[in-house]
C-alpha cells in the first residue's frame, strides 16, 4: 500500500481545528521521535485516514468520517505543540 | 496586514463556492483550471485546496490539488493530472466547464511553503525537486519568487515523460528568461528533438551536478509520484 505524506491531512484536520494542523510537532508515544505532522506517512486508502511515525511507522492518529460525524484518535501522539 | 507577514494561521480556512472563469489543456492528460472564489484570503506559495464534488443524488467526493496560484486575489489555478481510474479528476477534465460551481476548502498546508525572506534574515537559495504534476506547487512558488523579485537562488530539477507533458511551460520560460529560475529537464520517454542527453530515468551523476551543493544550505522542496520522492 502507498503512502503520501501530511500534508495531504491539513484539510479534513482542518475541519475539526482553528489552527493548521500539518505544521503541528508532536513525540511519538512509541518511539519518541519529534517531527510535524506534514512529515508523517499517511494512508488515506482504508476506511479513513492513518498517520504513521516517520520512523517507528507506529500509528499516530486515525480520522474516520461517515454518517455526518467524525471520528478522531490521537493515540500516538504526544505533547502537540500547534501554533496559535 | 499584509499577506506575505501573515503567519498561515491568520488565514481563514474555509469550505467556499468557486466558479470556473477558465479551462484549457494544460498537457495531453492534464487540465488548467482557473476558479472565481469570493471571500478567498489569499494564498502562500507551495498551499493546496481540498476541491469537493456532489452528484446530483448528494453522493460527495472531495481530493486535494495544489495551488498554483499564489497571493491576493479571489481567482485561484489548478492543474489537474487526469488519472484514468480516478473518480474526481475524469470529472475535472472531462466534464467541468466555465460557468460551473465547485466547492473549495482552503488554502491549505503550512510546511510546504515558501516566503520571500524579511529583510533581516539572510537569504537561503531555494532547490525545487519536481515529477510531472508535482510541478504545480512548484509554480505557485515560483510565482511568489517572481512577483517578491528577490534575491535568493531558485534551481529546478523537473522530470518528464516528454516535452508535451511540461506544465505551465510560459511561465517557467518567463521565470528563466528574467534570470529568476535556473530550470534542468530530465525526459523519461522521449527527450526533445536534437537533445544530446538521450530520453531515461535521471542517474546518480546528473542528479548530484543538477542540485544545489548541500554547503549552501538550500531549502528543498520535492513533489513528486511517492516512488520518484522516495528514491530522491
Amino acid at each position: 500500500m502507498t503512502h503520501i505524506d501530511g500534508n495531504a491531512m491539513s484539510g479534513v484536520l482542518s475541519e475539526l481545528l482553528t489552527v493548521e494542523p500539518t505544521t503541528a510537532r508532536s513525540r511519538c508515544a512509541n518511539c519518541g521521535d519529534v517531527a510535524a505532522l506534514a512529515m508523517a506517512l499517511v494512508y488515506p486508502d482504508a476506511a479513513g485516514w492513518v498517520a504513521r511515525c516517520r520512523a517507528c511507522h507506529e500509528v499516530l492518529a486515525t480520522v474516520v468520517r461517515g454518517d455526518g460525524r467524525t471520528w478522531l484518535s490521537l493515540r500516538g501522539m504526544t505533547a502537540i505543540e500547534l501554533e496559535r | 496586514m499584509s499577506l506575505t507577514s501573515s503567519p498561515a494561521t491568520e488565514r481563514r480556512v474555509a469550505w467556499r463556492v468557486g466558479t470556473v472563469v477558465g479551462v484549457q489543456q494544460e498537457t495531453p492528460r492534464s487540465r488548467r483550471i482557473t476558479l472565481d472564489v469570493p471571500g478567498w484570503p489569499g494564498s502562500l506559495g507551495g498551499q493546496h485546496v481540498d476541491v469537493r464534488l456532489t452528484a446530483d443524488d448528494g453522493y460527495q467526493a472531495s481530493r486535494s490539488y495544489s495551488l498554483a496560484s499564489a497571493g491576493e486575489g479571489g481567482v485561484i489555478q489548478l492543474a489537474v493530472d487526469r488519472l484514468p481510474d480516478g473518480e474526481v479528476s475524469p470529472y475535472l477534465n472531462d466534464v467541468l466547464a466555465v460557468g460551473d460551481e465547485v466547492e473549495v476548502h482552503g488554502p491549505l498546508g503550512g510546511w510546504f511553503v515558501w516566503q520571500p525572506s524579511a529583510s533581516a534574515e539572510p537569504v537561503r537559495p531555494v532547490q525545487l525537486i519536481a515529477g510531472g504534476s508535482g510541478v504545480v506547487p512548484m509554480v505557485s512558488i515560483i510565482r511568489t519568487h517572481v512577483q517578491a523579485g528577490d534575491a535568493a537562488p531558485f534551481r529546478m530539477l523537473y522530470s518528464i515523460r516528454s516535452p508535451a507533458d511540461v506544465f505551465f511551460r510560459e511561465e517557467l520560460a518567463a521565470a528563466e528568461s528574467a534570470g529568476l529560475l535556473s530550470t534542468e529537464y530530465v525526459y523519461t520517454r522521449e527527450a526533445p528533438p536534437g537533445s544530446t542527453t538521450p530520453a531515461g530515468r535521471i542517474t546518480r551523476e546528473r542528479f548530484a551536478a543538477a542540485l544545489t551543493p548541500a554547503e549552501q544550505e538550500p531549502t528543498v522542496y520535492v513533489c513528486g509520484a511517492t516512488p520518484s520522492s522516495r528514491g530522491s
